[in-house]
């Protein structure tokens, strides 16, 4: 064996282990290549309010890109996370004119909470597709929400400052939106890695009844799963309410099929049991600069959307070409 | 003898990669004769059986069908030739009535009634959908359906199986008239006394080879047997006694009792006990009501009748995590329904750790280490691919799968033939662990498919067969030729008596 001489490794070959090994590290090129481009297309556009501004526009879609990331892990997908986020928003800013704010945010999770139980039993007990089941909520979600503008017409809607300051602050040219963001994404990581549920939700998605033979009861772990993400999406709608600050009924409509397309380009697998949520913030950031890219561009809204479209597709088959080593 | 034969394949040869599945087959059938294939597990039947369908297609051999050479290349040429299957598995279209199920396969309707009440079921609607069907009615439609249409050779894959007495002698009587109208019929079936009540002839195959065609007359059950084990038939030596047999006999409650246990269809009546420090043998034909025994132990399914009692206190399992709770755990025979094939042999082997509610919360990374260290070093798991289990071996796959319950530390390890396709060196490991895990006191249920595993594993053997206990002895007693005997449901040390096969009614299949 060792009188063979030691075949070289093709150079393309060890470059693809590595990538394989190292998933993020293709992502992280990507996102300098647009920011690159980002500058040559628009010299000096890249400084440090620009940085900013990306940086709280992504942080939204990179939450709700994280309940994305634990559902698809088992397989599934929230599709109601916009709707979760919209009503969670109008209810704290039309609850806040009566009450005390913390109240009024309470008052605003109550829905969330609901929604997502009902997710989680659907799925995880009557075993509705969750597509299905999250898009049916949403759309009963977004009917709730009209009848209850009806009721609350008269009194208007307000912004604690509070919310603004978070949503679209800055301290020293840092967001402060950072500051709810970073614990966030901190737990959700450590809870992906190092906590019972977060294997838990990786062995659902793999092999479903190699889980139930190990003593995993399913219906439990989705129908937590489904709560979290529910809450989850429940607080983007407060931050994005303080950055956005004008109260819709689509709030954060525009945000679900992003947070969808954020995870699956930061590597997760939508059948399941494959993926993190590292590679799904760094999506989400390359989502927002890729924004910002075409809206330069100068093009009509139409073509942006093909071009958005295209890219999002050819990112997503070249990223999983790339990090599949088999 | 003199007639040409219908049917005839010779030097059939058929491999996937390094895997030989017939190495130089034959089979002959005359016109007007019922001709049993028979073979122990593995032996080649299933893979002949998809060849001369058409299913798959040989490497080499020639296929002979009224003298002429056809090459059947797909289940349509093998049905233009006159040759038709009825498989185990029911084949009509669950969602659609059985009449359009007919009208798909082209089978003339009034022909089709006919045979359906000869059959013995009077009053079937055919708009009635094929879902709604009970499965025995399912598989004589299925008989039907391929009588329809008067094949020159009819295949039947173990017909009688799941089929209530009462059908299942009609069944038979209706195969057994298609050889005097001249058409041949090839039976395969587990079960002596169908084969002599049936069958002309019988073709044994074993390793993929054709090694004997007999003519089935009283006694020749033996001769059969003696070709299905092939040069194994001398009473191998008895492995040293295991000690452990002494260590608690009898003193205390069995770990695990099971009384008159039923699952469906399949498992009608079983009877046993388990106690710790022994490791016992289930032994059984393919589809006799094991796996649906090991599911029912295990939690994955609920039994429809029966008891089952931990360490004396009588148990209910919803679900597989009431089992583990009682500390009872399930290998799988197939290592895909037991692994998370994209994570790593870490977490696989922890993942019952994580299960319980109470355990959802962070995990003591080192501690865990250790626990999953210490099982991997026990079983030796060769970790050098350990980041995705699917990039493993076979045998470490399996080795992985146990190491699980070894962590977990389980009293009771159901294990279902834990050593199907893995290498010899990972096989040897593994009896060795089962050995002393009942050393250790914990108890262990081994289902294998290999009979010479029972020597080397276990301490007692219980036979299963038509989803009944028929048997339980002691490991010195448990030579390959008393197995094989007792698997096919022949009564041990029944050498001498050769009138078994004279009547039906005389075996214990046959009982109600």
């Amino acid at each position: 064996m060792s009188t063979t001489a030691i075949q070289p490794v093709p150079f393309g070959r060890r470059l693809k282990r590595f990538m394989a090994d190292r998933p993020l590290i293709p992502l992280i090129i990507l996102l300098v290549i647009l920011v690159l481009v980002l500058q040559i297309l628009r010299p000096g556009i890249v400084n440090e309010r620009w940085l900013a501004n990306t940086v709280k526009f992504a942080i939204p879609l990179a939450i709700l890109a994280g309940c994305q990331t634990m559902t698809m892990l088992t397989g599934g997908i929230d599709l109601s996370v916009g709707t979760v986020a919209t009503m969670s928003a109008f209810i704290m800013a039309t609850q806040v004119v009566n009450h005390d704010p913390a109240v009024a945010i309470l008052i605003a999770l109550v829905p969330a909470v609901l929604i997502g139980l009902v997710n989680g039993i659907g799925v995880g007990v009557f075993r509705v597709h969750p597509l299905i089941m999250t898009l049916g909520t949403s759309l009963i979600g977004t009917g709730c929400l009209q009848v209850y503008q009806r009721t609350v017409i008269a009194s208007g809607a307000k912004i604690p400052p509070f919310l603004a300051w978070l949503g679209t602050g800055l301290t020293y040219g840092v967001p402060n939106a950072l500051l709810l963001f970073v614990p966030i994404a901190v737990l959700i990581v450590f809870t992906l890695n190092r906590t019972g549920f977060g294997r838990l939700l990786y062995a659902v998605g793999d092999n479903e009844g190699a889980a139930r033979l190990s003593g995993v009861r399913y219906w439990q772990v989705i129908t937590a799963l489904y709560v979290i993400s529910s809450v989850l999406a429940g607080i983007t709608g407060l931050l994005y309410i303080g950055l956005i600050k004008a109260p819709s009924l689509s709030l954060a409509e525009p945000l679900v099929l992003p947070s969808v397309a954020a995870a699956v380009i930061g590597g997760t697998s939508i059948f399941g049991g494959r993926g993190g949520y590292t590679g799904t913030i760094i999506g989400a950031l390359i989502l927002t600069v890729l924004t910002t890219l075409l809206t330069i561009l100068q093009m009509p809204e139409g073509a942006r959307r093909i071009l958005f479209g295209l890219i999002v597709l050819f990112v997503t088959a070249a990223y999983l070409r790339i990090i599949e080593d088999r | 003898m003199t007639t040409s034969p219908l049917l005839d394949a010779t030097g059939v040869v058929k491999t996937y990669g390094a895997v030989v599945a017939l190495r130089n087959a034959s089979l002959s059938v005359l016109p007007g004769e019922v001709h049993a294939l028979m073979g122990a597990n593995g032996a080649g039947k299933s893979t002949l059986v998809k060849i001369l369908t058409g299913a798959i297609r040989a490497d080499a051999g020639h296929i002979l069908i009224r003298g002429e050479a056809r090459d059947v290349r797909s289940p349509a040429d093998a049905r233009r030739a006159g040759l038709l299957p009825v498989y185990q598995e029911p084949s009509l279209i669950p969602d659609l009535d059985v009449a359009s199920n007919l009208r798909l396969t082209d089978t003339p309707v009034e022909p089709f009634r006919a045979w359906v009440r000869e059959l013995g079921i009077p009053d079937l609607d055919i708009r009635d959908t094929a879902r709604d069907i009970p499965l025995a009615v399912l598989r004589v439609l299925d008989l039907a359906r391929a009588l329809a249409v008067e094949p020159d050779v009819l295949l039947l894959d173990e017909m009688t199986a799941a089929l209530p007495a009462n059908l299942a002698e009609k069944v038979l009587e209706v195969i057994r008239r298609q050889g005097d109208s001249g058409r041949s019929v090839i039976f395969i079936s587990h079960r002596f006394v169908e084969i002599s009540a049936l069958c002309d002839r019988a073709t044994v195959l074993r390793d993929g080879e054709t090694v004997g065609v007999v003519d089935i007359e009283p006694g020749v059950e033996e001769r059969i047997v003696e070709m299905m084990l092939g040069a194994k038939v001398e009473k191998t030596r008895v492995a040293a006694c295991q000690a452990s047999q002494a260590a608690s006999p009898g003193d205390s409650r069995p770990r695990l009792g099971v009384a008159n246990l039923r699952v469906g269809s399949k498992l009608n009546d079983v009877s046993f006990d388990l106690v710790n420090g022994e490791v016992a043998g289930v032994i059984a034909l393919e589809g006799q009501g094991q796996d649906e025994l090991f599911a029912a132990l295990a939690g994955s399914i609920r039994p429809s009748g029966g008891t089952i009692e931990v360490d004396g206190k009588p148990v209910k399992f919803a679900h597989p995590a009431d089992a583990i709770r009682a500390g009872i755990a399930y290998v799988p025979g197939d290592r895909t329904e037991a692994l998370t094939m994209q994570r790593s042999v870490r977490e696989n082997i922890a993942l019952p750790f994580s299960a319980a509610l109470r355990n959802w919360g962070p995990i003591n990374m080192a501690q865990e280490r250790s626990t999953v260290v210490s099982a991997i070093e026990r079983l030796q798991i060769d970790t050098r691919a350990q980041r995705e289990v699917q990039r493993l071996s076979g045998g470490n796959q399996q080795k992985v799968t146990i190491a699980r319950w070894i962590a977990a530390e389980a009293q009771t390890i159901l294990c279902f033939d834990p050593t199907r396709g893995i290498d010899v060196g990972t096989k040897q490991e593994i009896y060795k662990l089962l050995r002393e895990l009942a050393d250790q006191g914990k108890s262990v249920l081994f289902y294998t498919s290999e009979l010479e595993e029972v020597q080397r594993v276990c301490d007692r053997v219980i036979v299963i067969f038509g989803g009944r206990v028929v048997d339980v002895f002691p490991v010195e007693l448990a030579d390959e030729p008393a197995l094989m005997r007792a698997a096919y449901g022949l009564p041990r040390g029944a050498k001498a008596d050769v009138g078994i096969l004279a009547d039906i009614h005389s075996s214990p299949v046959a009982k109600p």
